[in-house]
């Protein structure tokens, strides 16, 4: 589904803040598989969704989505193939236009937009009983502008969207990094619910160890820029925190000391 | 007092279209568009220039409109393809224009005095001056808000007004931000350089200095219909923007009324605007102010 090859970024080339965020970093994502990217600050995992997304082209290397070759496709031409929800609430949706029109042009996405209705009758329909499965009572604001909205009802409200057009693969940028607690435990709940149903091809990257054990089918840990650790499978559901950090540490050299704090 | 009151309200008129025109770029695509200072006069000029040389008022307002849309584009390249910030690119395009419309009216000032303008068949049925502006103006005004409100609605208008919301979103729905804002800028453009036009016409003369000062002017229009006429819903917003450039014309008739000298009529629009804009900044203020106020007094 995803193939990444020798895939390498630098910032800032040829200065002094000259940074390899990525390097010569290989990966092959299946279908169906679900998985989750942990690593701590700077280790390069959202770089990596990123570089997926089409926001960084990167300096070496191919990335290929299903059959199709993006590694220079812009961002907007290769929006067809995934849905994307962001770390910042604010950014998945148009805080001045309604639910159902945030809802509308997602429906519509990597499809032309021509001069028919923005939002049709039919598709209202779909739209509620959509909202009505997130349980935030969203389905009787249809018209309430996304600005209005929580939180954790416009991450919900984002994640909604990212499916609505079933994407070839799912990217989550730490989409609960910026929640509360609970909120965030419903929002992940949300997810793994819509990617099981919809066996939804899924990169997830988060902060939180236990998140990550947690979710997903297949965990990586990034650390400078590469893919460290793969586990996957009933190898990754036995795997404990613990397992995790002495795995680190044997894979890098180096303990967590810095970085535990950020992981647990 | 009544022809002034009529004047005022049909001046407002023709400068609702431009106000209009300005709400696209300030408002929906959230840019601060300088090129319509140029695109005001661009407007004037060609269709002077067009009518001194025995065309159709008709034809010379078309494109008038045609030419505010090539000073759209051009705006907008240079923000989207070059990377210009908007602001910059704005007033690159509004400075090119000067020479522009120079070379298109040939001197400083064009007049067109008894020569027919889009007024004229209106006026020939009878009507006064000011009655055929109101006329000509009020249609127009009605004509462009109904065709923005559909618009807007659509897939496409729908994608220019998210653009200018949240970009990075857009972006992710497999639109080009790009296109979005280079369509927005070329309908802004269009529209202030056709009121640039029915102004130039109404006044049978167009010269080089007419659009100074222009955005302010359209700013002030725009904000004075959003304070007034609130913002309830999509129709009534572009509708509150032709009450407020005829509310800003009726204000600036009664300070010159009242004795204000004309020479300061450009301060006193500043200021104007300046105040509003400020308003939400206060209101702010004021709010946090009276919470600490209240929330101090609970605790005592």
């Amino acid at each position: 589904m995803l193939r990444m090859a020798n895939v390498t970024k630098i910032f800032n080339r040829g200065t002094v803040n000259e940074k390899t965020a990525l390097s010569d970093v290989t990966l092959t994502v299946s279908d169906g598989d679900f998985v989750t990217m942990i690593g701590g600050n700077g280790a390069g995992k959202s770089t990596l969704l990123n570089c997926v997304a089409g926001v960084f082209l990167p300096e070496e290397g191919g990335i290929h989505i299903d059959q199709a070759d993006v590694t220079k496709l812009g961002e907007h031409r290769r929006a067809k193939y995934l849905g994307r929800v962001f770390q910042d609430p604010m950014m998945g949706t148009a805080a001045d236009m309604t639910i159902e029109e945030n809802l509308a042009l997602a429906l519509r996405r990597g499809k032309p937009r021509t001069l028919r209705w923005g939002v049709t009758e039919r598709e209202r329909a779909r739209y509620k009983a959509l909202l009505k499965r997130l349980g935030l009572g969203l389905e009787a604001r249809l018209t309430t502008k996304a600005g209005l909205l929580s939180g954790g009802q416009r991450q919900a409200l984002t994640l909604l969207m990212a499916t609505l057009e079933r994407p070839k693969l799912l990217l989550l940028d730490e989409h609960t990094a910026a929640l509360d607690p609970k909120t965030a435990e419903k929002v992940l709940a949300i997810s793994d619910e819509f990617i099981r149903e919809g066996s939804l091809t899924t990169l997830m990257v988060t902060h939180n160890m236990r998140n990550a054990l947690q979710y997903g089918n297949r965990l990586l840990m990034m650390h400078e820029g590469r893919v460290l650790i793969d586990v996957q499978g009933e190898e990754k559901r036995r795997l404990t925190v613990e397992d995790l950090l002495s795995l680190f540490e044997r894979a890098s050299g180096e303990t967590l000391a810095s970085d535990r704090a950020l992981l647990s | 007092m009544g022809q002034i009151l009529l004047g005022a309200v049909a001046l407002g008129l023709l400068w609702s279209i431009m106000t209009i025109g300005v709400y696209i770029t300030y408002r929906i695509l959230d840019i601060a568009d300088l090129t319509v200072e140029g695109s005001i006069t661009l407007g004037a000029a060609v269709s002077t220039a067009m009518i001194h040389a025995g065309q159709s008022p008709f034809l010379a307002s078309a494109a008038a409109l045609l030419c505010g849309l090539g000073a759209g584009f051009v705006s907008g390249l240079l923000h989207t393809k070059l990377r210009i910030p908007a602001l910059l690119s704005g007033i690159l395009t509004m400075i090119a224009l000067w020479s522009v419309n120079l070379r298109v009216m040939g001197s400083a000032n064009i007049s067109i005095l008894r020569l027919p303008t889009i007024f004229t068949p209106i006026q020939a049925l009878g009507a006064s001056k000011y009655a055929a502006w109101v006329c000509v103006g009020g249609l127009l005004a009605i004509a462009i808000v109904s065709i923005l409100y559909w618009f807007f609605g659509t897939e496409l208008g729908s994608a220019v007004r998210a653009t200018g919301n949240n970009p990075t979103m857009v972006r992710a729905q497999g639109i080009h931000t790009d296109n979005m804002i280079l369509l927005g800028l070329m309908i802004s453009n269009a529209l202030v350089a056709l009121s640039g036009s029915l102004i130039a016409q109404s006044q049978a003369f167009a010269d080089i200095q007419m659009g100074t000062g222009s955005i302010v002017i359209g700013l002030a229009s725009l904000i004075v219909g959003e304070v007034l006429f609130g913002r309830r819903n999509f129709y009534l917003r572009l509708l509150s923007l032709i009450f407020g450039a005829i509310t800003y014309r009726i204000i600036i008739a009664t300070v010159m009324e009242l004795g204000m000298n004309p020479n300061d009529l450009k301060l006193f629009t500043a200021v104007t605007v300046a105040l509003a804009l400020s308003m939400p900044h206060f209101r702010d203020y004021l709010q946090t102010l009276r919470k600490s106020l209240t929330g101090g007094l609970s605790k005592c």
